[in-house]
């Protein structure tokens, strides 16, 4: 089981919280203090195991991480989750991550955190791994951004509007009229 | 009232303080603004709201004012409200809060909706923080979503399942026959959450195990299926298929196949396929071939498939990348306890570990060092070791210690080796170093009397060099006041000689004594030291007595008392100085957690065998002041011969000494300690009778009769009948019972209460009689010693 999936940046920032087990506010950030401490302190050639922290609980559990540029990713996870296959599920999150926010970078994870939640809800439910197939998790989470789009609301309203004009068929209008002696040419309006 | 400001706008206002105090301030602001909108009944901006709120939350801001918003918003038929209430639940509630049972009826409804992504919101909040209530309520509907026909919710509700048999054990009934169908879906995410959820009832329920035995070979199928299909791109992971599913499965193989014949047998094959075809370049690769290792080493597989899975983990242990050789020293420590040999093979590389800069590598290896130190390789594994110990990282040096200190007493093959051995430790790591060491060394020191010059020669010249690791200096004050002499000779075969004079020691303990790095009890062991080398050296004597005159006003009351005593040895009782600071008699090794009890029971022995040599003191080194004062006692005891004055010494030892010295000079008395034994007095056609005798004052003694019956027939009104001589006047208690179950079953007991004026006359005649099988028996038997009289 995974017991929380946190990620900060460099300087001990967090960017995502995700505890799959009730523990006090304080506690949480005490929790995030000290895995930034103990993570910050690896150099970058070694492996990416961690034991010994002594908060989340206990001799089971392991420390998990993967250092990309400015974010570090760390999974607390127990003895019942292969250690490797974590390392991947790691990699397949960011991955997803990439394909939905187009290039992903910190700034992206930073504006639209709720979004990041939504993400890692395809991947990781309850504690435990529920789906890995990259092109899976992005369908799901597009389908359901676009539901919450068609709900709309205010900020939506602008857009259902120039949506609502593009789609308008505006009847065929006759190039030329001609209606006995008279003969108009209708100018031609361009599509907006 | 600032008007609600959308999310992004609050995180750059956020991110744009300068310093902690500007971000308190826009925060506390934002969060006015909010509690103010929820108080609102309703607004357009309320997603909006909940998102500020969980933003802060997670800087570590107190959020809880927003739960009953999460409450209300999970309620709102909007899709976008109902998102972001449902993870302001997940975040700010659990099951200890009031306001998560709100929200069970909410979830409840969700479950049965239209929309599939309404229904998955909910399964996934029950599966993050469900109580076992709500477990309890929504089982039923979860078990119906699991036959559903959409395999997006088959897969949640499959996860959700898992939740709520962690939540609630007895519910795994429930599910285990729809986790049976989901078998033969074909959806990995299905799979995949079919086969966490029997690997969670399997693992709660061993009946639920013996069932899904039958689904054995339908798991090798699929995997059959996976390992050799042909590429696939939607499952593809660097060329393997869907590595994840494969884990898994293997992991479930391994759950079923343990301990159990048939089920490995149907799994050898594939196990063999996937151990051999695997790729293992890509990290991906690496993971199936780890956990098929696993799954072997666990099952019962034939021994080729074992060799197969070691030789697998020795080529992890060599590979370069430092993630696959933690895993492979991971999985060889849950295996050296069963396949010790194999692992022996890797011991070189093992070794090498130690050295590597990586702390995760380094711990590992050294678990496994110590895990496969033996008879055989202890020499070159401890040197190993013991260069490990000199450069290991802070957290592993206590835990290195101590593994160190029990491999070398499992197996040293030479008690100088393990005293050299411990001397290193305790200059390398000595500050991390338990506190039973010390006296455990002091033990192992007296045992090796041999090696008493060699030793106090080596410990001599560690304090010299570094008097701040409090365990070396004790050990060494001791040994140099113990063996003082033996380092003033000069000579020594096994080391290279050194001149040391008298002054040049007592300085080395007076520095220890004066140094503010010395612990109390260090001070105390070097103003011992100093002491016992009075009898030892023979210039320097007043030196000596200036020292301890001088510490007999010294503020820590500890010091003060022995210099105190050490001070009265030298004026009244100079005559015993040399008995008192003799040479200590070598160690007992006891178990830990050895009391006063043991002791005296074995001094006991050597009462009770009436030999008045010099008792077996057992000096407790924790505790010098009771030394002394055993010391003391013995020294009474050369000049007293009655051995019982040490049992009476031994006695009165408790941690307080001050009073106790009068009491000890003054105590001649022994005090009976033997439990009253038991004697047999009569034993005849299976009916036994035994004595036991309690003084209780010097006329009158309680005497208890105990019969029993080891025939194979009940015995009924079973008397005794007691006479005694004119001069002892006799007192029958009621008898426990009149009869006798066969075959020991139970007892009967009688007490006797006998008066008399002299021990001489005392006699006892009693009569038997029982009737056993039909008829009556009669006898009488004669009592002419009495035991503990």
């Amino acid at each position: 089981m995974i017991k929380s999936i946190l990620i900060f940046n460099n300087h001990g920032k967090p960017r995502l919280i995700r505890f799959y087990q009730y523990f006090a506010e304080d506690m949480q950030q005490q929790i995030i203090r000290e895995t930034f401490h103990l993570v910050s302190k690896r150099d970058d050639n070694v492996c990416n195991f961690l034991e010994g922290g002594s908060l989340i609980g206990g001799s089971d559990y392991k420390l998990i991480y993967r250092h990309y540029a400015t974010l570090y990713f760390v999974f607390c996870v127990d003895s019942s989750e292969s250690e490797l296959g974590i390392l991947d599920l790691i990699q397949v999150f960011v991955e997803t991550l990439d394909k939905c926010f187009e290039n992903v970078c910190e700034l992206d994870l930073i504006f639209h955190m709720d979004k990041v939640h939504y993400i890692l809800q395809e991947v990781v439910m309850g504690g435990m791994v529920l789906e890995t197939n990259m092109n899976d998790i992005v369908a799901q989470v597009e389908l359901q951004n676009r539901m919450e789009k068609s709900e709309g609301g205010l900020s939506a309203a602008p857009a259902r509007a120039v949506s609502a004009v593009k789609n308008m068929n505006l009847p065929e209008m006759p190039r030329n009229i001609n209606i006995g002696d008279i003969n108009i040419k209708v100018p031609s309006l361009s599509p907006f | 009232m600032s008007p609600s400001v959308p999310l992004q706008e609050m995180i750059r206002a956020i991110r744009s303080a300068r310093t902690q105090c500007e971000e308190r301030g826009v925060i506390q602001r934002e969060c006015a603004a909010i509690r103010a909108q929820f108080r609102q009944a309703d607004n357009g901006g309320r997603s909006h709201n909940l998102a500020k709120l969980l933003y802060v939350h997670m800087l570590g801001y107190p959020a809880h004012f927003g739960q009953m918003e999460c409450v209300r918003m999970i309620a709102s038929p909007r899709y976008s409200e109902k998102r972001v209430g449902y993870l302001g639940a997940m975040m700010l509630l659990d099951e200890k809060q009031d306001a998560s049972l709100l929200i069970t009826n909410s979830i409840k409804n969700d479950l049965s909706h239209s929309n599939q992504y309404v229904q998955s919101l909910a399964l996934c909040t029950l599966a993050c923080m469900g109580s076992a209530e709500m477990c309890r309520d929504l089982a039923p509907e979860i078990d119906r979503l699991l036959r559903a026909s959409n395999s997006y919710i088959k897969k949640k509700a499959a996860l959700c399942a898992v939740h709520i048999v962690r939540k609630v054990h007895e519910l795994g009934e429930l599910f285990a026959p729809a986790a049976r169908s989901l078998l033969t879906e074909k959806n990995h995410g299905v799979l995949h959450g079919a086969v966490v959820l029997i690997i969670e009832l399997c693992e709660r329920n061993p009946e639920t195990l013996e069932r899904f035995r039958k689904t054995v070979p339908d798991l090798v199928q699929i995997m059959k299926g996976l390992v050799l299909s042909g590429y696939s791109p939607e499952h593809d992971v660097a060329g393997i298929s869907d590595p994840f599913l494969q884990v898994r499965i293997l992991r479930l193989l391994r759950i079923l196949g343990h301990n159990n014949e048939g089920a490995s047998d149907a799994m050898n094959d594939l196990l063999a396929q996937v151990a051999t075809n695997t790729d293992s370049t890509k990290t991906v690769g690496n993971a199936v071939l780890y956990e098929t290792v696993l799954t072997v080493l666990d099952i019962k597989s034939e021994s080729g498939l074992r060799v197969l899975a070691v030789n697998i983990l020795g080529r992890f242990l060599l590979n370069n990348d430092r993630n696959i050789r933690y895993i492979a020293m991971t999985s060889l420590q849950k295996i050296v306890g069963t396949d010790h040999n194999a692992v022996q093979r890797h011991r070189g590389t093992i070794v090498d570990c130690l050295k590597d800069q990586d702390a995760s590598v380094k711990r590992r290896a050294l678990e496994l060092s110590l895990a496969l130190v033996s008879a055989t390789n202890v020499r070159s594994m401890m040197k190993e070791l013991l260069i490990f110990l000199s450069s290991c990282p802070q957290e592993l040096k206590s835990h290195a210690a101590s593994g160190i200190f029990n491999a070398a007493e499992r197996y040293a093959p030479s008690q100088r080796w393990h005293i050299d051995t411990i001397l290193h430790v305790l200059t390398t790591a000595g500050g991390d170093v338990r506190d039973e060491t010390v006296p455990n060394l002091i033990q192992l020191i007296t045992n090796a009397s041999e090696l008493h010059c060699y030793t106090v020669h080596k410990l001599y010249r560690a304090l010299l060099l570094d008097i701040s690791t409090q365990s070396l200096v004790q050990v060494a004050c001791w040994c140099i006041g113990e063996y003082g002499d033996l380092l003033l000779r000069g000579e020594c075969q096994e080391t290279e000689p050194v001149q040391v004079t008298e002054d040049d020691v007592l300085d080395a303990l007076e520095t220890v004594l004066q140094s503010h790095m010395s612990s109390p009890a260090t001070r105390g062991f070097a103003l011992t030291a100093t002491m016992k080398l009075s009898t030892r050296i023979t210039d320097n004597v007043d030196r000596i007595r200036s020292v301890v005159s001088i510490y007999g006003s010294c503020i820590d009351v500890e010091l003060q008392q022995r210099a105190v005593e050490y001070n009265a040895l030298f004026k009244k009782y100079d005559h015993m100085r040399a008995a008192v600071l003799e040479r200590m008699p070598v160690i007992e090794k006891n178990s830990p957690g050895h009391t006063n009890g043991e002791s005296m029971g074995e001094v006991k022995e050597n009462q009770a065998s009436k030999k008045p040599t010099e008792p077996k003191l057992l000096p407790q080194p924790a505790n010098q002041v009771c030394d002394l004062l055993g010391l003391l006692g013995g020294s009474e005891e050369t000049l007293q011969p009655s051995p019982s004055t040490a049992l009476g010494l031994l006695t009165n030892t408790p941690s307080t000494a001050g009073g106790n010295l009068l009491d000890l000079l003054g105590d001649l008395e022994p005090e009976p300690l033997t439990p009253a034994p038991l004697v047999p007095v009569y034993d005849k056609d299976g009916v036994a009778l035994t004595l036991s005798c309690e003084k209780q004052s010097d006329t009158a003694m309680t005497v208890t009769l105990t019969a029993s019956n080891s025939t194979d027939s009940d015995i009924s009104s079973f008397t005794l009948q007691a006479a005694v001589p004119k001069s002892v006047k006799l007192n029958m208690n009621a008898p426990s019972g009149d009869s006798l179950p066969a075959r020991g079953a139970a007892k009967v007991t009688q007490m006797v209460v006998l008066n008399y004026q002299n021990k001489v006359n005392l006699k006892m005649k009693i009569r038997i009689s029982y009737s056993s099988r039909g008829s009556t028996f009669q006898d009488t038997v004669q009592i002419d010693t009495f035991p503990g009289l």
